[in-house]
Order: C-alpha cells, then structure tokens, then sequence
C-alpha cells in the first residue's frame, strides 16, 4: 500500500481525500496557494507545502510545481481531487514520468473521454445510444444550418473541450443560430483555448441522469447505481441524489451495463462517471463521460455503503474490486446539498469574506463534507463550494426530512450562503413527488418567493429583545479591558457587565 | 437601557434593564417576561414566556442582522440619547456612487471618464470566484471619476467610481 499519498487540491475535496488517507493509515500531503494558508486542508495534512499565488494557473494547475512537491515529500501516489488537474491528461503523463502514481484513469482513457466528439467516435462503435446530431465539430454555418434543418429545432450547441456550460447555446430558430454559433465558438475559445464546437437535438426538459462507475487494472468494471442530477442553475448542479426517483432496476441495469461499456471501450480504470440525458419516455442518451471523481460522490457512498476514495486508493495500488456486480446492493435514499458562498437575494453574486459565525448540523441520517471553519476567511479566488450538506434515510421523504431538519440547524454568520435556496427547493411540491428536470430550478427562481409558512410573531418580538441585548453587549465591549476580551472569545464571559454576569450565571444553572 | 429598534422598517421601542440577573423588558409598552442565556457569542437562547427562540446575530457595519430560524430581520439599534442616531436622508439626485457588489478583482473597465450612460449601463467589471460581474450605472448621467484601475483588488462596498 501507499505510504504517502500527495492531494493536488484544496478545500472540502481535499479534506476528504486527506480523511480517507488517515483512515487507511496513509500520510497525507497537502499543498496551498499563498492565500490557503489558513484553508482547513492544510490543518488536515501531515505535510503541507506551498506552491505558489493564489492565481490556480500558477499554483494548483502548475504541473512542475506539484510534481517537483511530489518528489520532495517524497508522495508515493497522488489524488487529484476533482476540477484542477483532475481530467488533465498531461499530468497524469507527468506522474507516471515522475514515477508517482495517478489515482485515476491512464493518461490515454483520459486523452479518449476529454474530447466529446472523439469520444462519441468511439461510443458509437460500442453501440451507445447517442442523442441525434453531428458527432465531429462544426466545419462551416453552412454545415450547421443543414444538420439543425435535418434533425429539427430546437438544438443545442456545446463545446467538444467543453464542461461546466461554458460554450453552450440553446438555439430555437433557424435565425438564431448564427449569432449562437460564434458566440458559443468565441466562449469556446476562451475557456478552453479551442474553438471546435458540435451540434445536437435540444431534448426538452431532460433530466441530468449519471452512472458511477469503477474499474480495476485486471480487467473488472462495475456500475455502483445512477446519481439524478437534474437540479442544476446555469448548468452547475445544485442538488443530487440517489437512487434517481425515475430509475427503476430494469432501467439502472440498462443504464449500468451501458456506462460499463463506455468505460471498457476507452479501457477505462479507477473511478468514473458516466452522464445521461434522459428524455419523458426515459430513453437515455450519453452525454459525457467525467473520468475523475465527483462532487457528488457521497450520495452514492451513503446508498451502497461504499467507501469511493478507499476504493480509488485501493484500485490504484493494482488491487483487485473487492466485490462483483452481483454484490452491489442499493439501500435507502441519500440527497447532497452544495453550499456555495453566494447570495441568493443578490442573483447569486459571489460572497467571499470571513466567516464570523458557524454553527453546523449534525444527527441521524447527517453527513457534512467542508471545507470551511469558524474564523476563517473565504478567499475569492476559487470556486464558492464551501461545503456539502448530504442527508440519509430509508426512503426519499425521510432523506428530505432529515435534511429540512438539518438545514435549519445550519448557520453561516458574516458571508451569505445559498442555504436559503435549499429550504425552497426542499419544500416544493413538484421535488417532494420527485418531478424534476434540468428546467426545474429556473422556473421555481422565477416564481415569486411565499413567506417560509405562517411567521411565527413571537420571531420578530425575538429578533427584536435580541437586537437590543446584542447592543448593550456591543457597548459593554467598546472599553480597552472588553476589547481584549473580545479578541479571545472565551475570556468574553469573564468581562465585567452585568449582561455578561447574568449570561455567566444562566450558564452554570 | 432604552433603545429604539427599526426591524424591516417597522420602529420599536425597547426598554431592557437587568436586576439582579434577571431581566425586565418592555417592547412598545408592553411588558414581556424574558429569559436570555448568551450560548456563546453572538448566539442567544431566548425565552419569551416558555417559548424558546435561538437568535444568531451578525454585524455588518452599525446595523445587526438577527436570525430567528431560518428567517432573517434587519436591525437598526438607537440609542435615542445618542446625537449620531439621526436617519439620514437619501439623496437621489446629484452624483452617486459605483460600489463593488462584493469583493474581487477589477477585470476590465468598460467606459472611460466623460462617458454618457444610461441607468443600468455596464461601467467596469469584477470577477470573483470564477465569476465575473458587471457594476451597472444606477442613473442616467455622465461618469464623473473611476477611481480603480483594472487589476485592483477591491471590498464589497468600495467605491471604484461616481456617475452624476
């Protein structure tokens, strides 16, 4: 086994990779930008080393630094996490170079999936069904026009380098699709430094349907059951669960067996994710395949009491899949929440900053994967995933009760969050009977926002006593003997006021 | 204490005073029983007869943000015997300012000094956390100042310009 595994990342996917190590008594190495010094996955590791500003180009996407950290700690493999250099080809080709192993897919299975139309060439040799479109870029408009006329509008249009909606349009007319055709080109160019852009059949509300998959180095692959990831704002995923609320055995096998196939086409290894479009008839149709692990991952850890992260480390150390197909059983309902720092009355925004307050759930059916702290600020830089909120019960409406009841729980002081949206979409109808599409968010954000029920009146006269109590508190700390107090939060209580004496002698009841 | 306490535009008059340890209070008048226990800062356990409310609080400049649950309330806390406690009136003539919506880096500025705009017309752009954002003109005028220069780290709040 691995005695030192280096993770290239940071944040809550570090913190779990780190946690998986620890528990497989592996010595973890982290690595941070200069403004993650303080970041919780630095506090996690055994070793950590710093690898440049806090621009990813020059830090968490240097390949020589990281490597060079590789070989100086001494890391006999390395996880990649998820983003980053998760699905970079040339790294994973720099670690094997560097005699360091890549806990993932070869260098080559990633060369075949990271191209979506070199994949489909490949896909469709192995019989996987495809929604109708061209499966080579785009040479010319001309072309375009007559592809969209001949399988009808609506069509999408998407990047072949593409992820995360960049360089994607949906075109609904002939007359828009020029304008779409160089916007999503120019997007395309910019985010991925290629411009190759393909065209498909737009299907109306589909839903965002995915299959786990794994893959030993001996020629094994197993499906480990679909994730719904319908639940997406501006084609980032917002809410997953599992099992799907659609997918019945016949059709997770269907979708399974298929996914499998995908993988072997591409002699796929170690963890994999291959992603479905799923029609109202329920034909399926593949759309990508994601050859790292995922944000979502937990969701299905919780449902086939799996272990994703001991398993990549496992299958990296050219280990065989500890259990067959047959052996994978699917049990109870698991629902992830991102908790993202953003401001959902201010469309979303960003919204870094020092989080002066925390207070995280816990409790039955309750797991919480973060990377943040009390104390800590958000830097700006990186992607606004500070946490995921995963909720677990015996079926789907305790799943979402436990998670309603844990929502409540949490609290994020001094930056804004997103938690609020997940109350929203929790208590809405149409998700509580499991009717959901890629459309589902945008319309329930369109719809004008209903008080959370009846207000309770005993909340405002509340919000109010407590206003005036935290004013007094605030006075009581202006003189130079509270401020020192209240630069250490423990001493607070020892502060002579009688807000404090009161609260002091309250406490020890 | 007495304070006057506007929650969501609703005015208050609170008077809170301590006796040995326990509390009196008087909310518009009318006397409330009320027992508070500071959990630990900024997070009090309250109890309005046998009620219990768990109130979070946030600071964010001279106003308090309470949570009562999931729902949040506004504060603005008076002391009335305080001359800084005047509202202040909101001028919407004149020129206004151009604040960072959050904070970020100044990635590009769309329109130079002199420039006519319209209300809502793009002026600069921040980017934070993969995001980029436009700062919009909030009236019809003409961009007096840019006071940042593309690059420029920036708070949310900040000033980077001024349309009059």
């Amino acid at each position: 086994m691995f005695k030192k595994i280096l993770i290239a990342n940071r944040g809550e996917i570090a913190v779990r990779v780190i946690r998986a190590c620890h528990e497989m008594g592996i010595s973890a190495v982290a690595v941070y930008s200069d403004v993650d010094r303080a970041s919780l996955h630095v506090r996690k590791a055994d070793e950590a080393y710093p690898v440049g500003p806090a621009a990813a180009k020059e830090s968490y996407l240097n390949i020589d630094k990281i490597i060079s950290v590789a070989k100086q700690s001494g890391a006999d493999a390395i996880h990649p996490g998820y983003g980053f250099l998760s699905e970079n080809a040339q790294f994973a080709r720099a670690c094997a170079d560097a005699g360091v192993k890549f806990i993932g897919p070869t260098a080559a299975a990633m060369d075949a999936m990271g191209s979506k139309t070199r994949a489909r060439k490949a896909m469709e040799k192995a019989g996987v069904p495809f929604v109708p479109g061209t499966s080579r870029g785009l040479d010319s408009f001309e072309q375009a026009q007559a592809v969209a006329e001949r399988i009808g509008y609506p069509v999408m249009l998407k990047a072949a380098a593409g992820g995360g909606g960049k360089g994607m349009r949906l075109v609904h007319s002939p007359d828009e699709l020029k304008s779409s055709l160089e916007g999503a080109q120019s997007e395309a160019e910019r985010a991925f430094g290629d411009g190759e852009v393909y065209l498909e059949k737009a299907i109306v509300n589909p839903r965002h349907i995915e299959m786990q998959v794994f893959a030993d180095e001996h020629g094994h692959t197993v499906y480990l059951g679909e994730r719904e990831c319908s639940l997406q704002r501006r084609h980032q995923k917002v809410v997953e669960e599992a099992p799907s609320p659609i997918v019945d055995p016949d059709m997770r096998r269907r979708m399974g067996e298929t996914a499998v196939r995908v993988a072997q086409s591409a002699g796929y290894t170690n963890a994999g994710t291959v992603e479905f479009l799923v029609d109202q008839q329920k034909n399926f149709y593949f759309l990508e395949m994601n050859t790292r692990l995922q944000v979502e991952h937990p969701v299905t850890e919780l449902i086939t009491g799996l272990d994703l992260v001991h398993l990549q480390i496992h299958i990296a150390n050219g280990e065989h899949l500890p259990f067959r197909q047959e052996e994978v059983n699917i049990r109870g309902h698991s629902i992830e929440c991102r908790i993202y720092a953003e401001d959902p009355e201010n469309n979303y925004f960003p919204s870094p900053g020092k989080i002066t307050l925390l207070l995280a759930p816990s409790g039955p059916g309750i797991r919480r994967d973060s990377g943040m702290y009390e104390g800590w600020t958000v830097p700006m830089d990186y992607d606004p995933l500070l946490a995921k909120l995963i909720g677990y019960g015996t079926d789907r409406a305790q799943a979402i009760g436990r998670l309603q009841r844990a929502l409540n729980e949490y609290f994020v002081g001094g930056i804004k969050t997103n938690i609020s949206l997940f109350r929203r979409i929790l208590s809405d109808q149409d998700f509580q009977a499991g009717k959901i599409d890629t459309g589902f968010l945008d319309r329930l954000l369109k719809k004008t926002r209903q008080a959370d029920g009846h207000p309770d009146p005993g909340a405002e006269e509340a919000a109010v006593i407590a206003a005036g109590m935290f004013a007094m508190m605030g006075q009581a700390a202006a003189g130079p003997l509270e401020r020192a107090a209240m630069e250490s939060p423990q001493n607070v209580m020892s502060v002579h006021s009688n807000w404090k004496a009161a609260a002091r002698r309250e406490s020890l009841k | 204490m007495t304070y006057e306490i506007s929650i969501d535009g609703t005015n208050h008059r609170l008077e809170l005073s301590q006796i040995e340890g326990r509390w009196a209070c008087r909310l518009d008048g009318r006397e409330i029983e009320v027992d508070a226990v500071l959990a630990r800062p900024d997070v009090i356990s309250l109890r309005l007869g046998n009620k219990a409310y768990e109130v979070k609080c946030e600071r964010a400049g001279s106003d308090l943000h309470l949570w009562v649950g999931s729902v949040r309330y506004e504060a603005e806390v008076r002391d009335p015997r305080s001359l800084r406690s005047r509202a202040r009136a909101v001028d919407d003539h004149g020129p206004r300012k151009l604040t960072a919506p959050m904070p970020g880096k100044v990635v590009r500025i769309l329109l130079r000094e002199g420039a006519e705009v319209d209300a809502g017309t793009g002026v600069l752009v921040v980017e934070a956390m993969k995001m980029q954002n436009e700062v919009k003109s909030p009236k019809k005028g003409k961009i007096q100042k840019i006071v940042v220069r593309e690059g420029a780290a920036v708070n949310a709040g900040d000033v980077l310009g001024i349309v009059e």
